[in-house]
């Protein structure tokens, strides 16, 4: 089998997902071509040797539709032979994309690809894509569908995370993030959005709160009682988790991932094309996995899909010196630490979306590039990056560096 | 069956009228003469438009359910569902109006038959009830009901309306669009002849037959009904435990089919329909929600040859909780009543929760002020036993003691006519005993009201060893007198309803003692089907009278006493080591803060340790709702109860046994008695002898008997 490298990966910063958003006034396909375009320029890289480019996105229409990969492959001015597909594999999309690019190299098939993702949520809102598993009667039915804000108190409440677990890991979240970006620690990864004129539009994240305490944290109402209580799904939840009595709704705007715009890249490809091109790889793909999981608690599918990619690398939890975990809800984070023994300085160490936000089809190539900076500036060996996603599934990545 | 009646004016009437039956419903027969006049209608080039009506009182009350129960398979029912919605689509398809003329009630299929005309006119009769109520027997309207009504009125609008099955009067069906004009019933036929004369060339084609039809209200994929799917959705699956298909059934009718054209939609609905149709639940639903609790009303059991007593003036002794509610539940019926305690002011204590339950309906608006107090003006409220006298029955509510019964009885029954009926409203103690005060046993009966009466439909009449058929026949007369429904049952100790609902809460303690989480035994039972989890239950009750009831049945039975030994032990344990004796105290298997919901006392844990290892909740269901079903088998062994629809009934309107299961015989019969037996000498095998089949049951699943047809 051929090994997988990464060569690069970069993101855009990320904009607050509304229209006072930075990023809001520019298009998907704008953040999409960003990131392709870095890709290209940083490398010097001649774009006829790229096979694919596989780019997730999780609301996949209006402007976002359309096969976004492909189009975007045309605008950033790459050759007409690279191809391109969008993908979704919910949040996990911009994962799944360096894993299906990798898979392509791995297979023998292509010989440089590139995986990444790209969401404009304050675009192309949450639920605008439809889709059967909520509305369908008897779909929603059969599979016990509830929103995934109770999935994650549900998590909480299953797993004995209190209102104080959750804020007090958001409020390191936030610490870290704010430490991060102070020391530059995003600083290889993320390119500045620019508009037509050169200018530039974002060129940091914006949707940090690093004044976060656990008294401001504490004047926030949880999200999703009303949800939750009014609408039935609580009730829906446990009839499928009948040893639960009540659902403890404890995930609030301040402790789940935020709301934002953004697009990543990351370039893949077999060590001989490598060679060939001028190019250093930084990582070796050890293994990936994605899993199916109980889709109404929804939200524990990282600790399975780790497990599965941990296994098929030959390896063990403890065998990994660094995790990137989407901090979808900061629940998820703790059970997985829990799940899998693992410590808080272990995982998320420069914060992750609970202070930068999650653009969907983005945040796993995002993630994939984060865990690979910090174990080029730590001098760290291995890492793995992991998503949780919607209608019970989770993906992971274990990369090494070379 | 259906008159047709071409005038002179190119008006053709086609009119319902199955004089050989109470009410005109669809079955092959008259949907076939229904056929021919709308094809006779349509083929007459004289004919310029149809008025479709009836000569009965009622307009059309739906489907023949017997005929429906008897349709086995899946494509026979495809095709005569397919069959009616091409006779829907002849007429509206016609070019020539069709005007429904609703002189009465319009239900179900009559309604759906008014929903293929080009214009529903009613009588403003306020007795006649519009509506699609298929949902509450476990079916779905399967004549375009559910593809037509979203079509006129949205479908935010129309999916209530069908997923609970609500019937309006003419101004609210008015109001909600179910129909399009409300006249004097005696202006109805001449409202729609001249509809149909002026406005009906234009109309003859529906709205969803014209080009650029919009779905009111926006389609299936707008905001608005993107919202009404999933919340509705997840309410529906909270509020139906995911028991019940068809409102399941209807949400998917209505979802699937507004997406595509009327046709599709209709076959849609037909797929679903029959998927309901052939449902257990539906034929447990129809079986004894429809058949077993209409000939409860009916009284079909009621010992023949015996005179039909009408009622006029009634006593009750002792104005508490349940004496005031009978008081109310009787006068509300037009009846004079006499309500005794040992005080004026006791008894006028009692008249008082009369009036404050009349005033509740006051406020509610469906009563009016004048009609409240004629119902108060009924009730005599007096300390004095002369007042009774010409009291044609008494019920005796008095506290649950035999001496105060007795001294009840004897005062009574010296001021009464000879022929007067006594009845006692106790839920404990045996009739036959009680009436040995009585010096006319032959007329002492039991009448258990359930509480709150004025609520609760169920009166379960028993009979004492000396109890005479005249007597049992003349107090079914009160119960239908005053709306309710009676079982009749043979004395014994609980009677039928207290003794097997008893099960359920003593296997909920069972599970508890054991180490299953309480949690999961509350969800358990409310998944089950239950109103209220066993453990919630046991403290409405109060443990505290459990463990003094089942104290003193120890103390009468010696050794013969059967009860749930781990039941006992845990309730034992609550009383007298816990002092946690219910909800009354604030304090049970729940805590009861002031401030919030109630919530399972944490303590709990450490006294029922909670196994390792928790069984599926499949398995906890089974185990709640069986040993009622082996208790009822009991109950029908000893010939407490003879009928098996009387042990439905009873569980459904007692205490709230799930109807999707049709009670607690029907239960048995739809698993079948040859697996119920060996699940539940399984059962037995594992948890204990009160999951042992009796005898009966054996028998029956050996020699291949039900008790019910299939």
């Amino acid at each position: 089998m051929t090994e997988a490298f990464i060569y690069d990966a970069v993101r855009t910063p990320r904009g607050r997902g509304k229209a006072s958003g930075a990023l809001h006034g520019m298009t998907p396909m704008q953040l999409a071509v960003t990131a392709l375009k870095a890709v290209r320029d940083r490398n010097a890289l001649d774009t006829s040797a790229v096979d694919d480019v596989v780019l997730g996105c999780v609301e996949p229409v209006g402007e976002q539709g359309a096969d976004i990969a492909r189009v975007a492959v045309l605008e950033a001015g790459y050759a007409e032979t690279t191809a391109g597909v969008q993908i979704n594999r919910f949040c996990a999309s911009g994962l799944e994309a360096c894993n299906m690019a990798a898979a392509q190299i791995m297979s023998g098939q292509s010989d440089l690809a590139i995986g990444g993702g790209v969401e404009s949520m304050s675009r192309v809102p949450m639920g605008s894509s439809g889709g059967a598993w909520a509305m369908d009667p008897q779909v929603a039915f059969h599979t016990y569908f509830v929103p995934q804000g109770v999935s994650a108190d549900l998590v909480a409440t299953k797993y004995g995370m209190s209102r104080a677990d959750v804020d007090a890991y958001a409020v390191e979240s936030q610490r870290r993030a704010a430490r991060a970006w102070a020391e530059g620690r995003f600083k290889r990864s993320v390119v500045p959005v620019s508009d037509i004129n050169g200018l530039s539009v974002l060129d940091r994240d914006e949707y940090l709160r690093p004044e976060t305490t656990m008294q401001s944290l504490a004047a926030l109402e949880p999200s999703f009682v009303k949800t939750g209580e009014s609408f039935g799904f609580d009730a829906v939840a446990i009839q499928r988790y009948p040893e639960v009595e009540r659902i403890n709704h404890v995930h609030h705007a301040g402790n789940s991932s935020g709301i934002v715009d953004g697009a990543a890249a990351v370039l893949i490809g077999s060590r001989e094309t490598g060679d060939r091109l001028g190019l250093k790889p930084r990582a070796r793909i050890r293994s990936f996995a994605s899993v199916g999981s109980e889709p109404t608690i929804m939200l524990t599918g990282p600790s399975f899909a780790a497990e599965k990619a941990l296994k098929r690398a030959g390896m063990d939890a403890r065998d990994i010196d660094l995790y990137e975990l989407n901090e979808a809800f900061a629940a998820v984070v703790l059970r997985f630490m829990q799940a899998l023994d693992i410590a808080h300085d272990k995982i998320n160490v420069n914060g992750g979306a609970i202070a930068m936000g999650h653009p969907l089809g983005a945040t796993g190539a995002m993630i994939l590039g984060t865990l690979l900076d910090e174990l080029e500036r730590t001098g760290k060996a291995t890492g793995l990056a992991t998503l949780c996603v919607g209608a019970g599934m989770g993906t992971a990545t274990i990369i090494e560096r070379v | 069956m259906i008159d047709y009646d071409a005038g002179a004016d190119g008006i053709a009437v086609i009119a319902w009228n199955m004089t050989e039956r109470p009410m005109n419903v669809l079955n092959d027969a008259s949907i076939a003469r229904f056929a021919a006049a709308v094809e006779a209608a349509i083929a007459d080039a004289a004919v310029k438009g149809v008025i479709v009506t009836s000569k009965k009182r009622d307009f059309l009350a739906g489907a023949d359910l017997t005929e429906l129960g008897r349709s086995a398979d899946a494509a026979t029912l495809m095709a005569s569902t397919g069959r009616f919605h091409a006779l829907m689509r002849a007429i509206e398809k016609s070019g020539k109006p069709f005007c429904a003329a609703i002189n009465g009630t319009a239900l179900g299929g009559g309604y759906e038959i008014a929903l293929a005309c080009h214009r529903r006119i009613s009588a403003d009769d306020p007795r006649i009830r519009i509506g699609l109520p298929e949902v509450s027997l476990g079916l779905l309207p399967g004549g375009g009901g559910t593809q037509r009504l979203p079509r006129l009125i949205g479908i935010r609008a129309a999916l209530p309306l069908l997923l609970e099955g609500r019937k309006l009067d003419p101004a609210k069906a008015l109001a909600a669009g179910l129909v399009d004009a409300v006249v004097p019933a005696d202006r109805l036929l001449a409202a729609a002849r001249e509809w149909l004369l002026t406005d009906g060339p234009q109309n003859a084609v529906q709205p969803w037959d014209r080009k650029g039809f919009k779905i009111p209200d926006g389609g299936v994929f707008s905001p608005k009904g993107h919202e009404t799917f999933v919340a509705g959705n997840a309410l529906l699956h909270a509020k139906s435990w995911g028991n019940y298909p068809a409102p399941r059934n209807i949400a998917s009718c209505v979802y699937e089919g507004l997406i595509t054209d009327l046709d599709t939609g209709l076959k849609i609905e037909s797929r679903y329909f029959v998927n309901c149709a052939l449902s257990a639940e539906a034929r447990n639903m129809i079986r004894s929600l429809f058949f077993s609790i209409g000939d409860a009303n009916k009284l079909a059991a009621r010992p023949k040859g015996v005179p039909e007593q009408s009622y006029r003036r009634i006593g009750v002794l002792g104005a508490g909780m349940m004496g005031a509610g009978i008081a109310y539940a009787s006068a509300d019926a037009g009846l004079e009543v006499v309500l005794l305690d040992t005080s004026p002011a006791q008894a006028e204590k009692g008249k008082a929760q009369a009036r404050a339950i009349l005033d509740r309906r006051v406020q509610q608006q469906r009563l009016g002020a004048a009609a409240r107090d004629a119902v108060l003006a009924r009730i005599h409220a007096t300390a004095r036993f002369e007042d009774l006298v010409g009291a044609d029955l008494v019920v005796e509510a008095v506290f649950e003691d035999r001496a105060v019964k007795a001294e009840a009885t004897r005062r009574a029954e010296a001021v009464l006519g000879e022929g007067a009926i006594f009845a006692s409203n106790t839920s404990t103690l045996p009739i036959t005993g009680l009436a040995e005060a009585s010096a006319r046993p032959e007329n002492f009966i039991g009448l258990h009201f359930f509480s709150p009466v004025e609520r609760m439909p169920l009166v379960e009449i028993i009979r004492g060893r000396r109890t005479s058929d005249a007597c049992l026949a003349r107090a079914m007369d009160y119960v239908r007198c005053i709306g309710k429904t009676p079982i009749t049952v043979n004395d014994s100790r609980g009677f039928y309803t207290s003794r097997v609902f008893g099960t359920y809460v003593g296997e909920g303690l069972t599970l508890l003692g054991e180490g299953v989480l309480p949690a999961l035994i509350e969800n358990a039972g409310r998944m089950a089907g239950m109103p209220v989890g066993p453990l919630a239950l046991a403290d409405e009750v109060s443990i505290e009278l459990m463990y003094k009831v089942r104290k003193q049945t120890r103390a009468d039975l010696g050794k013969e006493y059967r009860g749930n030994a781990a039941a006992d032990a845990v309730i034992g344990l609550m009383v007298e080591r816990l002092g946690r004796i219910g909800k009354k105290a604030g304090k049970g298997f729940y805590d009861y803060p002031a401030d919030g919901r109630k919530q399972l006392w944490p303590g709990l844990a450490q006294h029922f340790k909670p196994l390792a290892e928790q069984p599926e909740v499949g398995a906890v269901k089974r185990r709640l709702l069986y040993v009622q079903s082996i208790e009822t088998a009991r109950c029908l062994e000893e010939k407490v109860v003879i009928d098996p629809r009387d042990a439905d009934v009873g569980a459904i309107l007692g205490w709230g046994f799930p109807p999707f299961l049709g009670g607690t015989v029907s239960q048995m019969h739809s698993i079948g008695l040859d697996r119920f037996v060996a699940e539940c000498d399984r059962l037995a095998q594992r948890y204990g002898d009160r999951f042992a089949p009796p005898r009966l049951l054996r028998d029956m699943a050996a020699t291949g008997r039900a008790f019910y047809p299939a």
